[in-house]
């Protein structure tokens, strides 16, 4: 296990640097360089700040010492500073931002393994009940709705409508005069279509091979087995088939976490919370080469260590790989 | 009556010998009732989108002042946005937009996805092992943030949309075409036509490649439905295809910030991208049980 552990988490340094390399040239070979970007609105950049501006993202280097330059700065966590009037560090920015966007993910994460598993279960054991039926219809709905769209409709039913939910942002504007327990219903009223939405689209891949992954294990002798040896049918379900269904649904999970992230781009535009999403959509409105750059890596890191945890319990549950035997691939 | 088809479908597959594959998997697709409709659902759209001009009740970018935002009605079946521009007809010249980019995107991901994947899976080691490597760091950006950021730097337009979208959406294709060539590689109608000393790119595209087509399609088919939302998205945030071209993606989009007075500029825009997508992703479904039966859970 200890030996797994060590292989995956070293595994995590080239993928970085390629994470690096990539975002870099990404950007780089982009016709449109950021010194152009920030002075062709202002034709009266005397040609001095041109150079300066120009040697401060290194482009009076060649390419492949710029990236050194960058990638040197960026292992101590300087991005560099953000074109906005603030000019501040990109990374206080983006510390700034991040939580909130890891607490609506991590939130909406929860719920949709929750209900994936269950839901999985129950449809997989109960083929073609109506609830198999309602199951495998809200799949195909969940994966060609435009996340969007539903949240505008969702927007506009509880929202103004009904008056049920607030619309925008994570608190009301009269919240610090409220008390702690009125205050954060108030914050849960406005998680509530965010999160929502998350979990919409989410769910519907994660509970389809949920379905199929129990429906694969259902069939396999040793639950036939289980079944013979006259276990009662739950202990068959859940002891002995949930178990080797859960494994590869961790793996799936693991890859739907840059959706997730990609995703909060959408919702937090949609309901004005100001998360990492958010910031960087306004960095990509506002053609802020360092906040972009800087949002990119995060996000590919972020989803990273979200594959490499996926990973680990992965081989946690999976004796396997946990005691080293072959075959685990 | 879903049992009574099915079972006499069985018996009707277990006496019919099998003439054709294509005719075989033509008429298990036929019978998939949900599949049919989607195809018919496609067809219409792209009929739609095609014939615009001659379906288009009115001249999609013609003002009428005296029409702004009327409710759908007989002269304006889905109304009118606020310079009184006719919906459908909007839509009907939005569908070319949406739709080509939704195909030229795909088109662009499979072409890369069947070039690196036929090369990992056909000569593997170390190029398979750099290929593969590459497609699992290329999926560890979330793919939005990946487009966004490179939209802001290039700039919107439309086929720079339809290259990116592509650019970034080939991995999944690229896993799936390795997968299959690492299967048929070693087959022997694949060591019959080397021993005839063909070259390298004539096994791969002239052998191997028309035995991999199907599931290649399959993912195609699906491809088509996220290139269309992805870029609808794009659209919705402001940075998808500019301006004149509408899509139904910047439709939507325009007609948000009238949701409470009209309704109709974001309902019909977004019952159409939900409607198409749907129609692919299930057609995408009904192909892939017609191809393996085997696989329908």
């Amino acid at each position: 296990m200890t030996a797994y552990l060590v292989r995956r988490v070293l595994l995590m340094i080239p993928t970085l640097l390629f994470i690096t390399i990539i975002s870099f040239f990404v950007m780089r070979l982009a016709p449109g360089d950021p010194v152009q970007l920030q002075t062709e609105l202002n034709p009266r950049v005397s040609a001095e700040a041109r150079e300066r501006l120009i040697a401060y993202h290194g482009l009076d280097k060649p390419i492949h010492v710029a990236y050194f330059i960058w990638l040197k700065n960026v292992l101590t966590f300087d991005f560099g500073r953000s074109s906005a009037p603030d000019g501040r560090p990109v990374i206080d920015k983006i510390a700034e931002r991040l939580p909130i966007t890891l607490f609506i993910n991590v939130i909406s994460f929860v719920l949709v393994l929750g209900l994936a598993i269950p839901i999985g279960i129950l449809s997989a054991t109960r083929q073609g009940s109506w609830l198999d039926r309602v199951t495998t219809l809200y799949v195909f709905v969940g994966y060609a709705m435009p996340s969007f769209w539903l949240a505008l409709l969702l927007m506009i039913l509880f929202g103004v409508r009904l008056g049920w939910l607030p619309i925008s942002g994570l608190h009301s504007l009269d919240a610090y005069r409220m008390g702690a327990v009125e205050y954060w219903l108030d914050f849960g009223k406005h998680l509530v279509l965010p999160v929502f939405i998350g979990v919409f689209g989410g769910l519907a891949g994660l509970s389809r091979y949920a379905r199929s992954s129990m429906l694969e294990v259902v069939r396999q002798d040793y639950v036939r087995v289980a079944r013979a040896k006259g276990l009662p049918e739950k202990r068959v379900i859940y002891r002995h088939a949930l178990r080797n269904a859960l494994l590869p649904l961790l793996t799936i999970f693991g890859l739907s976490v840059p959706g997730f992230i990609g995703g909060s781009v959408i919702i937090e535009s949609i309901f004005a919370i100001p998360g990492l999403g958010q910031l960087f959509y306004q960095g990509v409105l506002s053609r802020d080469y360092n906040l972009v750059m800087a949002s990119l890596v995060i996000g590919a890191v972020l989803t990273m260590v979200g594959n490499v945890l996926a990973d680990l319990s992965y081989a946690v549950a999976n004796p396997q790989i946990r005691l080293g035997a072959k075959g685990g691939d | 009556m879903a049992t009574e088809t099915s079972a006499v479908g069985v018996a009707r597959e277990a006496e019919a010998a099998p003439a054709s594959l294509l005719r075989d998997f033509l008429r298990r697709l036929a019978k998939n009732r949900l599949a049919v409709a989607s195809a018919v659902v496609i067809l219409l759209a792209a009929v739609a989108a095609i014939f615009a001009p001659a379906l288009s009740p009115y001249d999609p970018n013609a003002l009428d002042l005296a029409a702004q935002l009327s409710p759908p009605s007989a002269a304006h079946p889905l109304g009118t946005d606020d310079l009184g521009r006719d919906v459908l007809s909007r839509m009907l010249y939005g569908a070319r937009i949406s739709l080509s980019v939704g195909f030229v995107a795909v088109g662009i991901a499979i072409a890369i996805g069947i070039v690196l994947g036929g090369i990992a899976g056909y000569y593997g080691g170390r190029l398979d092992q750099f290929i593969m490597w590459l497609v699992d760091v290329m999926l560890v950006f979330p793919t939005i943030f990946l487009i966004l950021a490179v939209i802001a730097f290039v700039g919107p337009g439309l086929f720079k949309i339809m290259a990116i979208i592509g650019l970034t959406g080939w991995m999944g294709t690229t896993r799936l075409v390795r997968a299959e060539f690492l299967a048929l590689r070693e087959r022997e109608f694949v060591a019959a036509v080397r021993a005839q000393g063909a070259r390298d790119a004539r096994i791969i595209f002239r052998h191997i490649l028309p035995n991999a087509v199907a599931p290649v399609l399959v993912s195609a088919t699906f491809g088509v439905a996220g290139a269309i939302l992805t870029e609808s998205a794009l659209s919705f945030l402001g940075l998808g295809v500019p301006p004149p071209n509408a899509t139904w993606g910047s439709l939507l989009s325009d007609g948000k910030a009238m949701i409470e007075v009209a309704w109709w500029l974001t309902v019909f825009p977004g019952l159409a991208i939900f409607v198409v997508s749907l129609a692919y992703n299930l057609l995408g479904e009904g192909i892939r049980d017609a191809l393996d039966p085997r696989l329908r859970a």
